[in-house]
């Protein structure tokens, strides 16, 4: 097992490497560091000499790839390339093109990203789970058929509609809660509820039918008709039968996402302004700050392989035939 | 429905609403003196040696006190004494440092001594840079690994200290600006004036920032413990405008050996985000994420609210407060607000006291009186929230490339291209569409309020005729004709044969930019022309303008202090953007114009310096390097309960003027933010009902289940 | 005549699509799941829908220059039939059907005092004299000639057809099925007629903040949305088919490498690269202009690159889907077989794997499509979408969140990209769920 997690470990290393080379040529191809230095000093009065100095103080007077001027192995350590890429793989992400540092920021923002991601899935996993269990008890009837052009429909509608109308409707016209805002600790459930529910709702349509699907093949199988055979009402089946072991896939599917929760959600935070990673990187996009969207995209990627582990090593807790090696 | 209708009435008598729900603050702030205002993008420097921007003003304004500030209710701005103990004594030496008597020419006087003196007793705000241990030293000054690493922010410090302001520090801070490393956006500006800045910022480029506290700058001195001269070069009667603005406010040296210490840095924690000044308020918390919160200084100095204003200032109650100790209001809660529609409606609910009108609330709020004056409308008016108006000191102007082979030259050809242009394109129309009407068009240069504005006659001949003893603008028929004669009949491009194509620059790409856009496209095309929008990043942008790429943009200028060197500096040919990286935009040159400049520049406001900036005026309209748009008017909105507010566009530092009415405010938002259920009651119903199918068809499903089984089962015993 | 990139690419596309109806014609393994969804109720109306939405973006892909005009203009088809709606440009907002603007302003009566009032309209309702009498019975008026001119419209073409049908077909038509296909088809022409015929008369879906007429912006958002939802298959296609067949047919190194570029792709949030992309397509602008100097253009230009990328950040999930799929396949007895006779690995592949895995393709076309369709809104909010001159649902949502803090708020244009997203969306979500039924060989047999 420890083995395995070495391997995969060191698997992920060149992985991290592809997106550090692709990340760095992509926003390089786009803005030159002079670019960055402008974009940062603001309109009025920028000189040269102040461009320099902005570059000298973020690192960014060396040459992209390599160094000419230097000697030895400082060619190619005395590059922008290289600084800033060690960095990221010893997770120092240095300071923000605006001069904070970028640590701290994710450190901090972090909580707020999963506040608000957390719940959502909870919620979302039991209110959907529960739909979809209802609807394969009621399988074949007219509450199925209406069920199951409810989620197409709720699947129809842009994330974006439910936002801006549940915004609208319970945050302005029933002033049930505050529009949009962030405290710290409890205070904070208030801020919550709303977009908590809205993302809940969102994911319903989506969530109810796959969940159903899943339940629906294993109601199928031969064992839960032996099951159903030996007198087991239809509820107990599924209770004791049927959901135990669906909940082997959703539970895998459910540990993918599971670290990628930090990343936050885009569209709800800056819509809530909940100061979450989400929004964070929005306004980095927003405002061309490299070194925070490189950033990102790294913590993205690394969280992303460590979901990838997290559910082979599932697979392995929930299903004994699955042997890593 | 009758169901629902019996919930809301259970709910309403069993649940006696005592708080708003929607309140997005704590319960206990609802009775304190705080001020609640927002910011929409986070602030990047606190630090005034570097902070260029209103936005930042907002915050450090109040932090940080330059020795002259506006004052707050005079009108035309006149600078008053802040922590000075009067205005400058200004006197002017010859090139041996004789001094002149004040009647002499302005060629002979080689420099200017300003003689500012301070008043004793003012204390900086308790910070734990100034912090002093038993033995008098200073405590925090040699921090070491361990205190760095536990501390999270700058109130893990915990003891904290306070000194005297003296004159060192104002003189500290001019040697910052000179600092390369401090990256000042005004050094490049300084230089040209202050005398020995340019030299002592290159004799401290290598070396830290805390190391210019002993070396000397030749052209600043601190004469005593409350005086200090500084010298600068030649006349330049606008620089006491300079001294009223944050690059000149005090610097503790403790401040600088603070903050450069290795590894606060990481802690975000530095002079620009963590400021420190003798202002009415300071930094409490700072979460750029979030919010930032300024407190009153509880070492703040003896300041009160002025007792002279306007003539109509004493009717509408801005005098009531006269003499009184500054500042009213306890804390400063700014919240970061990025959406508009959030931060409009918490205004509406009163969770903001001030906001200013988008365009898209502008019909909620604003209506037109048969006289064409702005006013509330009666549901503001309802709520008792006030309205303020006033011009702004800024131009906005469509520019043309100087440069450009098409639109720029001084041949009469390109001229008159663009004096059509300057016609064709109808700005009083743009301030209807897209301004809802608050701007005024420009007709030259100048805003209102700006020495040389002439409001009675100078119209801009070029674009405008009387008539009827109103100011029109001329007939497109007019424009078409000087096409013609600019050659480019019909907007038919002879080198081509087709449609003349111009190019549009500009880094509005978003999609609340798309009508401005088509409404540009619309203006060229009443002459032929067709206009491409050429859109891109803001870096791209600033690309094209520096290498003379652009062709047609519109720029905008906000005047740094109220004078019209602050305006035509825009159009100075040796401030050309691409020839020598100023401020000129448009890249125009014109000798006659250059030369008037230079003797507008150092004048101080008389009959003649009036006569020479109609001059300039009549050059530019007549070369029509920019198509003249216009000045914004500013809306803002506040509630009854705020008070003491009257627009200053110059001073940044009203907050300790203002007060507010926290009784009222509570009973207010009380008032408007009366939650309502039934809606959420009625969905809970319909959702139950819903369910009632599903469990008759469970109910059913149980029954037959056991019918069979009872069933089988009694085969089961036949068998 | 103009062809712009999408276009021509959408001409390919149709290309495509013909040619493989012709190559699967007579296949027995897809003509079968085919012929189930021709009967099914659903998949057929919603099929008619797609049809009628696809229809429009054609008539909207076909661009040129307008003879007589010296301005240059490029317009399509569809911009030619809706002239009307085009340039009866209002001042700022209207109500649905409105006479009059939606914000008082101030007006100069005939006898030149000022009026604090609803100015009317300047092509809304222009027609009536009394707006606030006569507009309503109008409108009812107008709809029921409208409604009456369509349904005779096509009920005449459907008589005609029935006229020139052979007795064989006619039977075919008499099915349930075809009845409610042709029910379809019959209210979808008489109300798109009422709905055009109105429009000539009024600003059936308000105007917008500079009076351009929602309709429109509306019904011209149904090539954004169709481009970016097709054009990205179509891109994705040929590398997840290739990279897929190729990891799970050869295995080793290939597939190590696959896996590796795959993985890579899939590890970066999507959204940031998309950012990255567009940021670069707007350089390559800048730094070509001469290229670009139609805004229409540049916008299509950005509208290619938001579906190349986004084909670059979808095609893995296909790619890993056919991966598994030819690891399984390559591994039965007649791929087996075939390599033991000595059959090319050309041959094997596009003989014996390609077309056993084509309903995967197939299904994972039509699932892609609505939710591409839904992620052009999200982008276009971040600004990264489609370029904000074009006409999209997003750019319509994101421009209509400001109008809801307006009071009284102006709800069409929300509305109007609600009704038309959310038509084309369920109708390609059902279609996908057909598709999905009839070629899933696990689902087959629940039918």
């Amino acid at each position: 097992m420890s083995q395995y997690i070495i391997r995969r470990f060191l698997y992920s290393l060149p992985l991290l490497m592809g997106v550090n080379i692709l990340t760095f040529v992509l926003f390089f191809v786009v803005n030159s560091p002079d670019d960055m230095a402008r974009m940062q000093l603001g309109q009025k009065h920028v000189t040269e000499q102040s461009i320099a100095n902005w570059k000298q103080q973020h690192g960014y007077d060396v040459p992209l790839l390599w160094n000419d001027d230097a000697q030895g192995e400082k060619k190619i350590t005395d590059t922008i390339f290289y600084q800033k890429s060690v960095g990221l793989l010893l997770f120092r992400f240095g300071v923000s093109d605006s001069g904070r540092n970028i640590g701290a920021d994710i450190k901090e923002r972090a909580m707020p990203s999963l506040a608000v991601a957390l719940p959502t899935l909870m919620i979302g996993l039991l209110v959907n789970i529960c739909f979809a269990l209802m609807m394969v008890l009621f399988r074949n009837s007219y509450l199925e058929h209406a069920g199951l052009v409810l989620c197409v429909i709720l699947m129809s509608i842009s994330s974006l509609f439910y936002i801006i109308g549940g915004q609208f409707f319970v945050g302005k016209v029933l002033r049930l809660v505050p529009i949009s805002g962030y405290d710290d600790g409890m205070a904070a459930i208030k801020f919550l509820i709303l977009p908590v529910l809205i993302g809940v709702f969102s994911g319903i349509g989506s969530g109810v039918r796959w969940y159903r699907t899943l339940f629906l093949e294993e109601v199928e199988k031969d064992y839960v008709r032996t099951a159903r055979a030996k007198g087991l009402t239809e509820t107990q089946t599924l209770f004791r039968h049927v959901l135990p072991n669906a909940m082997i896939p959703i539970l895998t599917g459910v540990v993918v996402v599971l670290p990628l929760l930090f990343m936050g959600s885009l569209i709800m935070e800056s819509f809530f302004s909940i100061p979450g990673l989400g929004s964070y990187t929005i306004d980095a996009i927003n405002s061309q700050d490299f070194a925070i969207v490189r950033a990102m995209v790294f913590l993205g990627s690394v969280l992303y392989v460590i979901g990838l582990l997290l559910t082979d090593i599932s697979y392995t807790l929930v299903d004994p035939r699955v042997r890593l090696s | 429905m009758s169901l629902a209708v019996f919930l809301t009435a259970l709910v309403s008598c069993t649940l006696p609403i005592s708080e708003s729900l929607n309140n997005p603050y704590p319960e206990n702030e609802s009775e304190q003196a705080v001020l609640y205002q927002s910011f929409s993008e986070r602030p990047k420097h606190f630090d005034p040696a570097v902070s260029y921007n209103t936005s930042e003003y907002a915050f450090i304004a109040q932090i940080y006190e330059p020795p002259f500030q506006y004052h707050y209710l005079k009108r035309p701005y006149q600078l008053v004494p802040l922590t000075a103990t009067r205005l400058p004594e200004i006197i002017y030496l010859n090139q041996k440092g004789g001094k002149l008597s004040y009647d002499v020419n302005d060629s002979d006087i080689a420099f200017t001594d300003y003689m500012i003196e301070i008043q004793s007793g003012i204390r900086y705000q308790p910070h734990p840079a100034l912090a002093k241990n038993a033995q008098g030293d200073y405590q925090y000054h040699q921090l070491n690994p361990t205190q760095i690493e536990s501390a999270a922010s700058l109130n893990d410090f915990k003891a904290t200290g306070s000194r005297e302001l003296t004159a060192e520090d104002y003189v500290y801070q001019i040697k910052r600006l000179a600092h390369p490393k401090i990256q000042s956006p005004i050094a490049e500006i300084m230089k040209n004036y202050i005398v020995g800045f340019d030299d002592f910022s290159k004799q401290v480029a290598d070396k830290p920032k805390t190391a210019i506290r002993n070396l000397p700058i030749a052209g600043v001195t601190a004469l005593s413990r409350y005086q200090y001269r500084i010298r600068i070069k030649g006349k330049y009667p606008q620089f006491i405008y300079w001294l009223a603005m944050p690059f000149f406010s005090p610097m503790p040296w403790e401040a600088d050996m603070f903050y450069d210490q290795a590894g606060l840095t990481d802690k975000n924690i530095t002079l620009d985000w963590f400021p420190l000044g003798t202002g009415p308020y300071l930094m409490a918390e700072n979460n750029p994420n979030r919010r930032m919160i300024l407190l009153k200084n509880p070492l703040f100095h003896q300041e009160s609210y002025p007792a002279e204003g306007e003539a109509e200032d004493r009717q509408k109650g801005l005098l009531a407060d006269a003499g009184k100790k500054l500042p009213f209001i306890d804390k400063v809660v700014f919240m970061l607000e990025k959406e508009t529609i959030p931060y409009w409606t918490k205004f509406l609910q009163g969770y903001y006291d001030a906001s200013g009108i988008t365009s898209d609330s502008f019909d909620q709020a604003i209506q037109f009186t048969g006289s064409g004056d702005a006013v509330l409308t009666p549901t503001m008016r309802e709520k008792g929230i006030q309205l303020q108006t006033s011009v702004a000191i800024s131009s906005f102007y469509m520019g043309f490339n100087m440069l450009d082979s098409t639109v720029g030259g001084t041949t009469e050809q390109a001229r008159k291209l663009r004096q059509a242009i300057a016609i064709a394109v109808d700005y009083e129309e743009y301030i209807s569409i897209f301004m809802n009407g608050r701007g005024i068009a420009a007709q030259g240069v100048l805003p209102p309020g700006i020495y040389g504005f002439d409001d009675k006659t100078g119209i801009n001949p070029y674009v405008y005729q009387w008539q009827a003893n109103k100011v029109q603008r001329k007939k497109i028929a007019e424009a078409r004709k000087l096409m013609i004669a600019a050659g480019y009949a019909n907007g038919i491009d002879p080198k081509t044969e087709e449609a003349l194509i111009l190019y549009f620059d500009t880094t509005s790409t978003s999609i609340d930019d798309r009508p401005r856009m088509n409404w540009y496209r619309k203006q060229f095309e009443k002459l032929g022309i067709k206009l491409v929008i050429r859109g891109t990043d803001y870096n791209r942008f600033q690309e094209k303008m520096r290498t003379g790429n652009a062709q047609i943009f519109v720029w905008g200028w906000n005047a740094d202090y109220p004078d019209p060197e602050n305006f035509f500096f825009l159009l100075y040919g040796a401030n050309s953007k691409v020839r020598h990286g100023g401020e000129n935009a448009a890249n125009y040159h014109n000798p006659e114009f250059d030369r008037l400049f230079e003797q507008m520049r150092n004048m101080d406001n008389s009959e003649q310096r009036y006569r020479i900036i109609q001059q300039m005026q009549e050059i530019v309209r007549h070369d029509a390097p920019w198509v003249f748009g216009y000045h914004p008017k500013n809306f803002s909105l506040f509630h009854g309960w705020y008070k003491n507010l009257k627009p200053n566009l110059m001073a940044n530092n009203q907050l300790k003027y203002t007060r507010i009415d926290t009784a009222a405010r509570a009973e207010k938002r009380q008032q408007w933010n009366q939650p309502v259920f039934w809606p959420l009651l009625l969905g809970v119903a319909v959702f139950v009902l819903m369910l009632i199918p599903a469990v008759i068809a469970y109910r059913r499903r149980r029954l037959q289940e056991r019918v069979m089984r009872e069933h089988l089962s009694s085969r089961e015993t036949k068998l | 005549m103009v062809v712009l990139w999408t276009d021509a690419l959408i001409y390919v596309l149709i290309i495509v699509m013909l040619a493989l109806g012709v190559y699967l014609r007579g296949k027995e393994h897809i003509q079968r799941p085919l012929q189930q969804i021709g009967r099914n109720k659903i998949g057929m109306t919603s099929l008619v829908v797609l049809l009628f939405f696809v229809l429009i973006g054609l008539l909207d892909s076909v661009h040129y220059i307008l003879a007589d005009d010296k301005k240059n203009e490029v317009i399509s088809l569809l911009d030619d039939f809706a002239t009307p709606l085009r340039e009866h440009g209002e001042k700022t907002y209207s109500a649905p059907f409105a006479t009059t603007l939606y914000s008082k302003e101030m007006t100069m009566l005939a006898d030149g005092t000022l009026q604090w009032a609803y100015p009317r309209l300047a092509f809304g309702g222009r027609h009536l004299d009394h707006p606030e009498t006569e507009k309503i019975p109008d409108i009812l008026q107008k709809a029921a000639y409208g409604l009456a001119q369509g349904a005779s419209l096509i009920g005449f073409i459907m008589l005609l057809m029935w006229g020139l049908l052979a007795e064989q077909h006619k039977r075919f038509m008499r099915g349930s099925t075809a009845k409610t296909v042709w029910t379809v088809v019959f209210i979808i022409v008489s109300f798109s007629y009422a709905a055009i015929h109105l429009s000539a008369y009024y600003h059936i879906f308000g105007t917008d903040k500079v009076g351009e007429d929602v309709f429109y912006q509306a019904v011209k958002s149904i090539r954004t949305g169709l481009v970016i939802g097709t054009l990205t298959t179509l891109i994705m296609l040929p590398m997840a088919i290739i990279f897929g067949i190729l990891a799970g047919f050869f295995r080793g190194w290939v597939d190590d490498v696959i896996q590796y570029i795959y993985t890579t792709l899939n590890s970066i949030p999507s959204v940031l690269l998309i950012a990255a992309s567009i940021l670069m397509v707007q350089v390559y602008m800048a730094n070509h202009e001469a290229d670009f100097t139609s805004v229409i253009v540049r916008a299509d230009m950005r509208l290619l690159f938001l579906c190349l990328i986004l084909g670059v950040t979808s095609w893995t999930g296909l790619c890993r889907l056919l991966r598994a799929e030819t690891l399984k396949l390559r591994e039965m007895e007649y791929v087996q077989a075939a390599q033991a006779l000595g059959v090319k690995q050309g041959v094997i592949l596009l003989r014996h794997i390609l077309p056993n895995v084509m309903h995967i393709v197939l299904i994972s076309v039509v699932l892609d499509f609505s939710s591409l369709v839904l992620a052009e809104a999200v982008l276009s909010y971040i600004n990264i979408g489609v370029d904000p001159t074009s006409y999209s649902w997003g750019n319509m949502i994101n421009g209509a969140r400001l109008e809801m803090a307006r009071e009284p708020i102006v709800w069409w244009s929300l509305t109007a990209a609600f009704v038309f997203m959310f038509a084309l969306v369920l109708a390609a979500n059902l279609f996908a769920d057909v598709v999905q039924n009839a070629f899933d060989p696990r689902r087959s047999g629940n039918e």
